[in-house]
């Protein structure tokens, strides 16, 4: 189907951003790398009357450690972080590990990641890492600038804090220490597919024990989700040696952790290839291995080729 | 909305209406029906091309967002005296087309890619996530992603 008729402008500044998206007489929306509206406009499922495209303001691009936080501007394409270099540590190796699930490489190359969470589909791998570690989304309206916690942010299927007129001018990504090993693990039915089930997950690790663990959820319920309950029951845990294999036997915590988030935290709704009971199985089986994965990046990137050096 | 489009560098003038997609002016305006539309939504990858040397879907990119770029199809991928490009020789050699209808995407495709990282070549899993990008109905993709090492080693 072909694009319905809108009127398009193409500012260069935020403000002049803001002020078009104010336009009280059309619907405006932004267009970022329009990977998802311009599809969304020809299924008919959305329908703006004022395109207002956001590629040629100055500055949206930069990408950029600030105040303990990796500063992701609303025009930072996906493709950039292909490369772990992209941020500093463990957040690289994430957000590294990430992107490859998202589309294939000409639509990493036009989508961005802000776009992706102002878009916020259940499935998206963005908006499950911003959840797991706490990320922070800043937007710009009409009434001035303000910052949402993505834990405010979420309210469901394409559903947000945001506010009709708001651009979101970036999100805030807060580094991870050394002392953190990182995943992530997606299952998908075809290369085409969304996400059916996919887990972020960070864990911070000090004298054997775990500190702290982040777990995001795609998929898993009618918005991105994250894991509270499976995290507070590895609190404390030991950390253990990097468990051999993909599956952690059912009485270790990452096992055990698994199956909270498939209980406790998971509310899978209904889809045509995956009953929530088929799910919630996949939840518990992918965040054990995340779990695991993630362990085995904290003894990669720790010990060996940095003796001593990264523990606190 | 007027706008220029340099097409294998050659300069169009046009007048668009912002709603219509690169993939539709490219065949429709200035005739250039090489490049090819199936999903319309960003999968099949048929209507690859190059804006600035970089592999786009030109289904989901608005032409007045292409205005003063470069655009490369696959009439661009021959020499002037028609000599086939090295990845369309490579095609031909492996056997990476049957009916050809999502060629076109893989050759713009692929030498975004050799064009702007010849050192994905070396990496058959780089090259085989690649080749997922897009899809075919016939052919299969082992032909395609050996044209494409063929091509890289030439
Ligand atoms: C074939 C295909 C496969 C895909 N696979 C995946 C996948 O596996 N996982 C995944 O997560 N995504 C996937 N996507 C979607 C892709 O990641 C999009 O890039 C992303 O969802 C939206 O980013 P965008 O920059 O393209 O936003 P756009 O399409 O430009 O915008 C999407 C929505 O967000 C709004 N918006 C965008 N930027 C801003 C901003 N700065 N401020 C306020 N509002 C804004 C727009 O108004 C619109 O409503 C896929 C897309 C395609 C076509
Ligand atoms: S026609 Fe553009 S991706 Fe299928
Ligand atoms: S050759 Fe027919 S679809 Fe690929």
């Amino acid at each position: 189907m072909k694009l319905p008729a809108f009127d398009y402008l193409a500012p260069s500044t935020v403000p002049e951003a803001v002020d078009a998206l104010a336009d009280p007489g059309r619907r405006a929306e932004v267009l970022a790398g329009g990977q998802s509206l311009l599809l969304d406009m020809r299924l008919g499922r959305a329908g703006p009357g004022l395109l207002v495209d956001v590629n040629g303001v100055g500055g949206l691009d930069q990408v950029r450690v600030r105040d303990g936080a990796l500063e992701v501007g609303a025009l930072a394409r996906h493709r950039v972080f292909e490369s772990p270099a992209a941020a500093p540590g463990p957040l690289g190796r994430l957000l590294a590990l990430t992107v490859v699930h998202i589309a294939h490489p000409p639509i990493r190359a036009r989508g961005t990641v802000v776009g992706s969470l102002a878009w916020a589909h259940p499935a998206s791998e963005w908006c499950a890492v911003a959840l797991a570690l706490d990320a922070a989304i800043e937007l710009r309206g009409a009434a001035g600038a303000r910052t949402v916690a993505a834990g405010d942010y979420f309210h469901g299927a394409h559903a947000t804090a945001r506010v009709p007129g708001e651009l979101i001018t970036a999100v805030r990504l807060p580094l991870l220490g050394p002392a953190t090993g990182v995943a992530f693990v997606e299952h998908r039915r075809t290369e085409f597919c969304f996400a059916q089930v996919a887990v972020a997950a960070a864990l911070t690790v000090r004298d054997g024990v775990i500190a702290e663990a982040r777990i995001g959820l795609a998929n898993c319920a009618d918005r991105p989700l994250r894991a509270h309950a499976a995290e507070r029951s590895l609190a404390g845990a030991e950390a253990g040696p990097p468990v051999a294999g993909r599956r952690p036997p059912p009485e270790h915590p990452f096992a055990r952790a698994g199956r909270i988030a498939a209980e406790r935290d998971a509310r899978p709704v209904p889809e045509p290839y995956a009953d929530p009971e088929y799910r919630r199985h996949v939840i518990a089986v992918l965040v054990g291995r995340a779990l695991c994965q993630a362990s085995a990046d904290l003894a990669a990137h720790t010990g060996h080729d940095r003796p001593g050096g990264d523990r606190p | 909305m007027r706008i220029t489009l340099t097409v294998n560098g050659r300069d169009h003038a046009l007048d668009v209406e912002p709603r219509r997609v690169l993939a539709d002016v490219l065949r429709e305006d200035c005739r250039l029906t090489g490049t090819h539309l199936g999903c319309e939504q960003g999968v099949c990858g048929a209507c690859t091309v190059l804006v600035d040397g970089e592999a786009v879907r030109s289904c989901l990119l608005l032409a007045v967002q292409c205005d003063g770029r470069a655009i490369r199809t696959v009439e661009g991928l021959a020499g002037p005296d028609g000599t086939p490009h090295p990845l369309q020789r490579a095609f031909s050699a492996e056997h990476a087309l049957q009916c050809g209808f999502c060629t076109p995407g893989f050759l713009m495709l692929a030498a975004g890619a050799l064009e702007s990282d010849p050192a994905i070549a070396a990496d058959p899993e780089r090259v085989r996530a690649l080749v997922g990008s897009n899809l075919c109905r016939c052919t299969g993709y082992e032909p395609i992603h050996r044209a494409i090492l063929r091509a890289a080693s030439e």
